[in-house]
């Protein structure tokens, strides 16, 4: 194949980088083939979680060339790149169910449509309020995925065991921006107790038990039953970083039933609008 | 000319990254990055350098704590050996007697 002198270095060089296929659109074979074709209870519980990874890493997409710092827009573009991959794995296997793909499930659902918690649409912000949302979300995605790998579905299973060990290190990351804000200027403590507290309203929601869940025992992970181990896991962090956990009002929610904030449609518009005015391109 | 992170304006500190890309090979020097600490030095490392796994260690230095060579002093510090074959053992010729050379 490479004639060119060096050729051999070239492809040297590429070896020792190990697994770089920049060209890779295809999900792993194990969550492609295979006879797992979502009921509709499962195809929508994907949905679910796939929607929170969709919305939440679109949102992530925009810090790139607006971080603080270079480093800090390729580390939250990471983390929207695992979201990615989290959010296709699981709309692929959603879309099994009613026979679309995960770009079809993308790209032209509508805003009623789509099933995602209120907490993933939160705007942005300043820096501090996409950490708190970060801190909220990775913690909640790791004590999720964590028990969602012995899940009773065999797809789901996979794609938790994968995802978990991702999330850990979102975790991570929020766990040291949390600290450094906190314990940084009176400014940026300043703006991470306000990025919390604006948060927290949304939180209530993430741990509710819709009716779909009491159909899927044993194959969804019941919301309720993560608060603790949540509660338990930011508990440290907050402690060392001397934030107080908000108190205040906590919002209606009824993003699992397709009623979403003023936000949700925008960014939607924004994501989509280069599919629908090109059907079928690809790029 | 300044170098990142001497001016006002950027106030996190440059580091100097080595990975590690197999076990039983050294730290190889990849590149360079700022950070506030040595904790999130090593994050952004991994962000920056490690993701496609090229390695399963990583170091991290503060640049302001390596010492280099000055590069204008390239020709006394740098100096080619060519015509200095004394320079090495093979220029010198074993002398008779010496039995155990």
């Amino acid at each position: 194949m490479n004639s060119t002198p060096g050729g051999e270095q070239i492809q040297a060089d590429a070896d020792d980088h190990g697994h770089v296929a920049v060209d890779v659109t295809t999900l792993d074979a194990e969550l492609i083939e295979g006879p797992s074709v979502a009921t509709p209870d499962v195809a929508e519980y994907a949905l679910w979680l796939g929607d929170d990874s969709l919305i939440l890493a679109q949102q992530l997409g925009a810090w790139i060339s607006r971080a603080p710092e270079l480093e800090e827009d390729v580390a939250l573009g990471n983390v929207a790149l695992d979201l990615i991959g989290h959010a296709r794995s699981l709309l692929h296997y959603a879309g099994t169910a009613s026979n679309r793909t995960e770009d079809d499930l993308a790209y032209w659902r509508t805003e009623p449509d789509f099933r995602s918690l209120h907490i993933v649409e939160q705007p942005n912000g300043d820096f501090a309020h996409t950490i708190a949302r970060q801190f909220v979300v990775a913690h909640y995605l790791f004590e999720l995925y964590s028990r969602l790998r012995a899940s009773a579905d065999a797809t789901l299973a996979a794609i938790a065991a994968k995802a978990v060990k991702e999330v850990d290190y979102h975790r991570d990351h929020s766990n040291q921006w949390v600290l450094r804000l906190a314990h940084g200027t009176d400014e940026s403590r300043r703006r991470m107790v306000t990025g919390l507290s604006d948060l927290w309203p949304y939180i209530e929601e993430v741990f509710r038990d819709d009716p779909l869940i009491d159909r899927l025992e044993g194959v969804a992970v019941r919301p309720s039953s993560l608060r603790p181990a949540f509660d338990a896991a930011i508990a440290p962090v907050l402690a060392e970083a001397e934030l107080e956990i908000p108190r205040g009002f906590v919002a209606s929610g009824g993003g699992r039933t397709g009623k979403h904030s003023e936000h949700l449609a925008f960014l939607l518009a924004e994501m989509q609008v280069l599919t629908r005015a090109h059907p079928g391109a690809s790029w | 000319m300044t170098s990142p992170g001497d001016s006002a304006t950027e106030i996190w500190p440059l580091w100097e990254v080595f990975v590690r890309s197999n076990r039983g090979l050294s730290h190889v020097h990849v590149g360079s990055l700022h950070a506030p600490d040595e904790i999130l030095a090593v994050r952004n490392a991994r962000d920056l350098y490690t993701r496609r796994s090229e390695g399963v260690s990583v170091w991290v230095v503060p640049a302001a704590a390596i010492t280099t060579s000055d590069p204008d002093a390239k020709g006394a510090f740098f100096e080619s050996p060519v015509g200095k074959n004394y320079r090495h053992a093979s220029y010198y010729s074993k002398s008779e007697g010496v039995r155990h050379l």
